[in-house]
């Protein structure tokens, strides 16, 4: 979506919030990254800062793979390097040209929306116009005692940050108040953005709240992905939509977002990925209070979807069945999830755009010469 | 089943959340009457019920408890100091909540519990007697995790709790919507199978069940 607006500009009244990118239908593949600190060839950790510089090296090659976007998550916790998601997206602009910008997530709670506002404009204003995010609550909880905010207050916060921040995009000038941060009066902010034009999703666990949440704000549904079959989200598809209608809102597209590891074969990628995210949800186990993760887990989160690692063409069933079931239109991709090779990961983002993505859009959306020819 | 025991039939849920519409869907499939409440007026929880678990009714909380043989808490923990206990009053009452800091945050009184959470969630409603289970398990692998009886790959449930008729009602229940269920007799060993627990979140066999809190039951008593 360009970030032109023929109706006017950010100052305009409150209108009905746009169809996001991609519409109802259109199809829409990304790669997701959490910015894992990795050990070398000797064992030895790459240093942060190569970590990062990584990452833009990842989105380009996502670009030259021929997919969409490029999301970065947000944590604060040792070993992880993806705490300043918009420096990194404004370093990936520079060296791309039609990659959308985004975030998985942004923990809105613990930010301030005006701040999120002036990062995501600027983004939006040097990458012209390729500004998205993912707002949501993630799955990690070091930035509330971090920003000096209660956990306690997860709902309030969320509900007056979006809030607010929807304002800010939708709706300049804004004139606010609310309990977490000083009221805003007739407040226009720089870099204008036109109304709407920053596509905002709201990343859902599988809370019916947190989907009648984003049916309320108009905005489209994104599945974080973190275990069971993707049936389950079969029904919350459905309820945001009722949802959606009932709030008088427009339809907006519905997205998942799920790790997993692609090689030539089933039997490689299962074999070569087991010791990645057994190692990495081992590491989070005692913290999280987990029996350890064991082989039969992983072999039954393989075996419904929630895991998605294969050859290209079991990957790409398995992702095709599961879009068309829970009616999802955008699916991004944690190739670069857990604490892979920088090699290992551009290996998986080229594989996942040039080999898996064609196949899942001719399964989804096939041509005339496509469907005659099945 | 041991006599005098009248079979659940109703199943009300306070909590129409991931964990309590996963339970809705699952006790609806094996036959049960299901209602679900939400924190305040039903007609929220309606739309919920109708898509995420069809067959359920949604009620008010005083409603939904009022006729049913069992009630399943599956509400956030923070929010339980605003549920009217007087509505839980002679009813078995199932506990499948966890107390989870690294993602609810701290609360002291739970911090604290040296015998399980579901002892303190007992006292703070003041209920003679409580049962625990349903909670070891994921919300999203309770329904595919489901397997008939005497299947191979049948996964074990935990079901610990001071009263054996209780605990027997409950045991029924989850056998039948598709694990072998492990009676623990004592709600204090709920600890065992709450977060940190040895079998929470392990997908476990009944026999690994009984294998591996054995040694733990017998230390304790």
């Amino acid at each position: 979506m360009s970030n032109f607006d023929p109706e006017g500009t950010a100052a305009a009244h409150r209108r009905e919030p746009r169809v996001s990118d991609p519409r109802p239908g259109a199809l829409h593949f990304g790669i997701g990254t959490f910015a894992f600190q990795y050990d070398d060839a000797h064992g030895d950790p790459v240093p942060g800062s190569q970590v990062l510089r990584d990452v833009v090296e990842e989105a380009v090659a996502a670009e030259q793979a021929g997919l969409d976007s490029f999301g970065i998550a947000e944590h604060y916790r040792r070993g992880m390097m993806d705490s300043a998601a918009p420096v990194v997206l404004a370093a990936i602009a520079s060296r791309t040209q039609t990659l959308r910008l985004g975030t998985a997530v942004t923990v809105l709670s613990t930010q301030d929306p005006v701040r999120v506002y002036n990062e995501f404009a600027t983004l939006d204003a040097v990458s012209a116009g390729r500004a998205q995010m993912i707002v949501g609550r993630g799955s990690a909880i070091e930035s509330f005692p971090l920003f000096g905010f209660d956990l306690a207050d997860y709902e309030a916060l969320f509900d007056e940050k979006l809030d607010l921040l929807m304002r800010l995009l939708r709706d300049q000038p804004v004139t606010w108040a609310g309990r977490f941060r000083p009221p805003l009066t007739d407040q226009v902010l720089e870099p204008p953005v036109a109304a709407g034009a920053i596509p905002v999703w709201a990343g859902v666990g599988g809370s019916p709240q947190s989907v009648i949440r984003a049916a309320r704000f108009g905005l489209p549904l994104m599945f974080g992905v973190i275990g069971g079959p993707l049936s389950r989200f079969v029904g919350l598809s459905r309820l945001f939509r009722q949802a959606a209608a009932e709030f008088g809102q427009v339809e907006q597209p519905v997205g998942i977002h799920a790790h997993g590891y692609l090689a030539d074969t089933d039997e490689e990628a299962i074999e070569a990925f087991w010791p990645v995210w057994s190692g990495m949800m081992n590491a989070e186990a005692p913290k999280r209070g987990w029996a350890p993760y064991r082989r039969d887990r992983f072999d039954a989160d393989i075996a419904a979807g929630s895991l998605l690692v294969g050859s290209a063409e079991t990957v790409a069933h398995r992702l095709a069945t599961g879009m068309q079931l829970v009616g999802a239109t955008r699916f991004d991709f944690v190739a670069a999830g857990s604490r892979m090779a920088h090699a290992d990961k551009l290996d998986s983002i080229r594989r996942f755009g040039t080999e898996v993505v064609p196949r899942v859009r001719a399964l989804l959306d096939p041509s005339p010469t496509e469907r005659a020819a099945r | 089943m041991t006599g005098g025991i009248d079979p659940i039939r109703r199943v009300s849920i306070l909590g129409a959340g991931r964990v309590g519409t996963a339970l809705a869907r699952t006790l609806v499939d094996a036959g049960y009457q299901v209602t679900l409440a939400g924190s305040g007026d039903p007609e929220a929880v309606e739309m919920i019920a109708a898509f995420t678990a069809p067959g359920a009714r949604a009620r008010w909380a005083r409603d939904a408890t009022s006729d049913a043989d069992l009630v399943v808490l599956a509400l956030p923990l923070h929010r339980l100091p605003s549920l009217d206990p007087t509505i839980l009053a002679d009813r078995v009452v199932v506990d499948a909540m966890n107390y989870w800091p690294p993602v609810d945050g701290i609360i002291a009184r739970f911090e604290g519990a040296r015998h399980g959470t579901s002892i303190e969630v007992r006292d703070v409603l003041g209920l003679d007697r409580l049962v625990k289970t349903f909670n070891h398990t994921g919300y999203h692998d309770l329904e595919p995790d489901r397997r008939e009886r005497g299947h191979p790959d049948r996964l074990g449930m935990a079901v610990a709790g001071d009263d054996a008729d209780d605990v027997a009602a409950v045991v029924e229940v989850v056998e039948r919507i598709g694990y072998d269920a492990v009676a623990l007799q004592r709600l204090e060993f709920g600890r065992l199978i709450q977060p940190g627990g040895a079998i929470f979140g392990a997908r476990p066999t009944a026999d690994d069940i009984r294998r591996t809190l054995r040694p733990l039951i017998q230390r304790a008593a």
